[in-house]
């Protein structure tokens, strides 16, 4: 049995209703739970990126991935092993205001390049982006405060090649 | 053909004047070709049908019992014209209807364009009468798709369904039209669509792959072809021809890809697959280098995979890159129309000769001849058997007929032995196993192909899933055969309860009514042969006559497919009983 790994799929697409429910159905088909996903715009006018990550065998991987590439709309899809992208997520802790002073949280902020983005009388709200174990590690040291409410992005990445997206949009 | 639509898209592109979205739609229909189309209609989709109703001389619409027999006649229609099936249908019910259908064009690769009514675009979400989200629902299974809100939209979409149905590996498509956008105007201009910058149609072709495939092929010494529909699709029976004549190299079908190559011609070994033939089965674990064409190494072709021709270099011609290494892990993929990477290959492939290794086919076919194929084709014992029937219609029609087949042990048997001297000769419901699919399909092929014969050939169980299309055979008047082999069981999933389950016949045994009667009843002659000595008379009887027939053989219930690889078994371990 292959081993299961850790991959950043990423989607170049044109920016249509419906096209989340057109890729998603494909990793449902084969029973895959997507751990997060990301949509936004790319660096191409009117071209979309999605970001998925999935666990699986890069067997399973490599066939998904063609039959993502092979919808319509898709510009173009890859897959990354975690050695291949920058990534980075991003979350917010919500806490009451009476920690506000707490020292051991202020330490915590300035070690973990955490900020502070909010503050009212009732609460405030810590703002952290770095990799999924940095944000976990926070969440940790936070929950014993109480947290009132936590959230966090799925993951976005860079790939540290290049990825030539306009010329494929061109010459197609 | 290409004449008169460019005339019509000229008078069309003069004209400045608005229409409303349902003239569009028609307009766009035309200037795509299309002068047949299979639907049932209902609220959602009016406006087109009254506009339909102004052109009726050049869109000819067949009004179907049911949307899954539109869908399916459809389908019929594609498979022998090459050309892209046209459905309409309501919204709700009347999309859903389409579901099966648009799911088997999707695994069978047949180009449609389904056009289905919407409730209006204010209303959508909000659970109006008869809303559903056909879009959502039918993802999966198109495609491509997508819901028109704005009749300006109309030209452009209609354009790309066309483009993405028919291009590169065809499929079915879906546009979802909301009756306000159907209701509302537009300035009418239409362009056919030939690219869409996100897609790619038909892979680059690399010519250092079809080099190196040449190389190998050169230096094989038991090579082995299995071709898919991939050859009738890309239109490249003669460049297919050419080259296994060329390499001298056995091939042999999967079940979409027969009638591609006369069932006659020395070169053809048979079927492959689950109830194929002995010998293309067990060689594939032989062979030393297994050169798939235009076909997608199905799990009902491969058997278990872990020992599917593991001695073999795999060279896979293929036009879908995601087909590439999906099931079998190819050492070189040609990637490609077929009818141009084998017309690109035949310059570097070298005059071949395999007498000794094809002989090897020989000798294992004289082996299931003897086991099986003479006892099916012609039986000593008492009961009739389905492959008789076969054999029997083989003799009268010469293998001219096109042979429509619907899911089950009838299925297998026609494939097994329907003989086939023309391309697009043999359709039936591979990829999905889709019941009911015949009878509707064969009436969409006749029409298709009016001038030749079409044969039904289908189940008790089968025909009864979409039994109503009578109806539209006694409304059209079109002339399609229609033989029932009736063993009074689902057969198939009767033998495999026989086979595997301890002979425990669950819910498999049909009670079944008097099918003459019912065919008679839609004033279709009809008669039911039980005796081996009728038949021959009853099936010229129904070839001699020039309307619509249905003719019923009963079958003996233990006639079983052999042979038959079971599931989970090698292709080598095909049992012949």
């Amino acid at each position: 049995m292959e081993e299961k790994q850790k991959f950043t799929v990423s989607v170049y697409t044109e920016n249509n209703v419906g096209l989340l429910n057109r890729l998603s159905a494909i990793f449902l088909k084969r029973h895959i739970n997507i751990e997060s996903m990301t949509v936004s715009p790319s660096e191409i006018d009117h071209v979309h990126r999605f970001t998925f990550v999935v666990i699986v065998s890069e067997t399973l991987i490599r066939k998904v991935v063609g039959q993502l590439d092979k919808q319509i709309e898709v510009v173009k899809a890859y897959y990354h092993k975690e050695d291949e992208i920058i990534y980075q997520e991003t979350a917010m802790f919500k806490l009451s205001t009476e920690f506000l002073y707490d020292e051991k949280i202020q330490n915590k902020l300035k070690l973990r390049r955490a900020h502070m983005v909010a503050i009212t009388k009732s609460f405030f709200v810590i703002e952290m982006t770095g990799l999924k174990e940095d944000v976990d590690r926070l969440y940790d040291r936070l929950k014993p405060y109480g947290l009132m409410q936590f959230v966090r992005s799925g993951r976005i990445a860079i790939t540290r090649t290049p990825m030539a997206i306009s010329e494929l949009l061109k010459t197609s | 053909m290409e004449t008169l639509n460019k005339v019509i898209i000229n008078q069309i592109s003069t004209k400045v004047e608005k229409i409303s979205g349902a003239e569009a739609v028609i307009k766009c229909l035309l200037a795509e070709g299309v002068n047949l189309a299979y639907g049932y209609p209902g609220g959602a989709i009016m406006p087109i049908y009254d506009a339909l109703y102004n052109y009726q001389n050049q869109l000819h619409h067949v009004l179907t019992r049911h949307e899954q027999g539109a869908i399916h006649a459809a389908q019929g229609f594609a498979r022998v014209t090459g050309k892209v099936g046209m459905v309409f249908a309501t919204s709700g019910p009347g999309a859903t209807n389409l579901v099966t259908g648009i799911a088997d064009a999707q695994i069978d690769s047949t180009p449609l364009v389904c056009i289905t009514g919407q409730v209006s675009s204010h209303l959508l979400g909000s659970d109006a009468f008869q809303e559903t989200d056909i879009i959502g629902i039918s993802t999966p299974v198109t495609k491509w798709n997508y819901q028109i809100t704005r009749a300006e939209e109309i030209p452009e979409i209609i354009a790309k369904a066309f483009y993405i149905a028919k291009s590169g590996r065809p499929g079915p498509v879906l546009v979802d039209i909301t009756k306000d956008a159907q209701f509302g105007e537009l300035e009418f201009e239409y362009k056919k669509c030939e690219k869409i910058r996100s897609y790619r149609a038909v892979p680059k072709l690399e010519i250092e792959k079809v080099k190196a495939a040449a190389e190998m092929i050169n230096s094989a010494k038991k090579p082995f072809i299995v071709w898919g529909q991939g050859i009738i699709i890309g239109q490249a029976e003669a460049e297919f021809k050419s080259f296994i004549e060329k390499t001298d190299i056995p091939a042999a079908s999967t079940v979409l890809g027969l009638s591609a190559l006369e069932t006659s011609h020395p070169l053809h070994v048979g079927m492959v697959g689950m109830h194929g033939n002995y010998a293309p089965n067990v060689l594939t674990n032989q062979c030393d280098v297994l050169i798939a064409i235009g076909m997608r190494f199905d799990d009902r072709v491969t058997g278990n995979l872990q020992t599917y021709a593991k001695q073999a270099k795999i060279i896979h011609f293929e036009i879908d890159p995601s087909e590439v290494d999906k099931n079998v892990k190819t050492d070189i993929a040609v990637l490609g129309n077929v009818k141009e990477t084998l017309a690109e290959i035949m310059p570097f492939i070298n005059r071949g000769s395999h007498k000794n290794w094809l002989n090897e086919f020989h000798k294992l076919l004289q082996i299931e001849k003897d086991e099986v194929i003479n006892n099916q084709l012609n039986p000593t014992k008492p009961g009739l058997t389905m492959g008789e029937v076969l054999n029997l219609i083989n003799n009268e029609t010469k293998g001219n007929a096109v042979i429509v087949s619907d899911v089950g042990q009838h299925q297998m048997f026609a494939c097994r032995y329907a003989n086939f001297i023309k391309t697009r000769s043999s359709v039936t419901s591979g990829g999905l196993g889709t019941m009911g699919f015949a009878l509707p399909a064969a009436i969409g092929a006749k029409m298709g192909v009016p001038n030749r014969e079409v044969i039904a050939i289908i189940g008790d169980g089968g025909f009864q899933m979409t039994i109503q299309e009578l109806g539209t055979i006694l409304q059209t008047e079109v002339a399609v055969k229609i033989v029932v082999l009736n063993n009074s069981f689902l057969g198939m999933v009767r033998q495999w309860q026989e086979l595997f389950f301890d002979k425990r016949y669950a819910s498999t045994v049909m009670k079944n009514p008097n099918f003459v009667k019912i065919a008679e009843g839609y004033g279709i002659e009809a008669q039911s042969v039980s005796q081996r000595a009728d038949l021959t008379t009853a099936i010229k009887t129904m070839l001699a006559s020039k309307k619509a027939y249905f003719l019923e053989v009963m079958i003996a219930q233990e006639d079983n497919v052999f042979p038959m690889i079971p599931t989970g078994a090698s292709v080598s371990d095909i049992r012949l009983s």
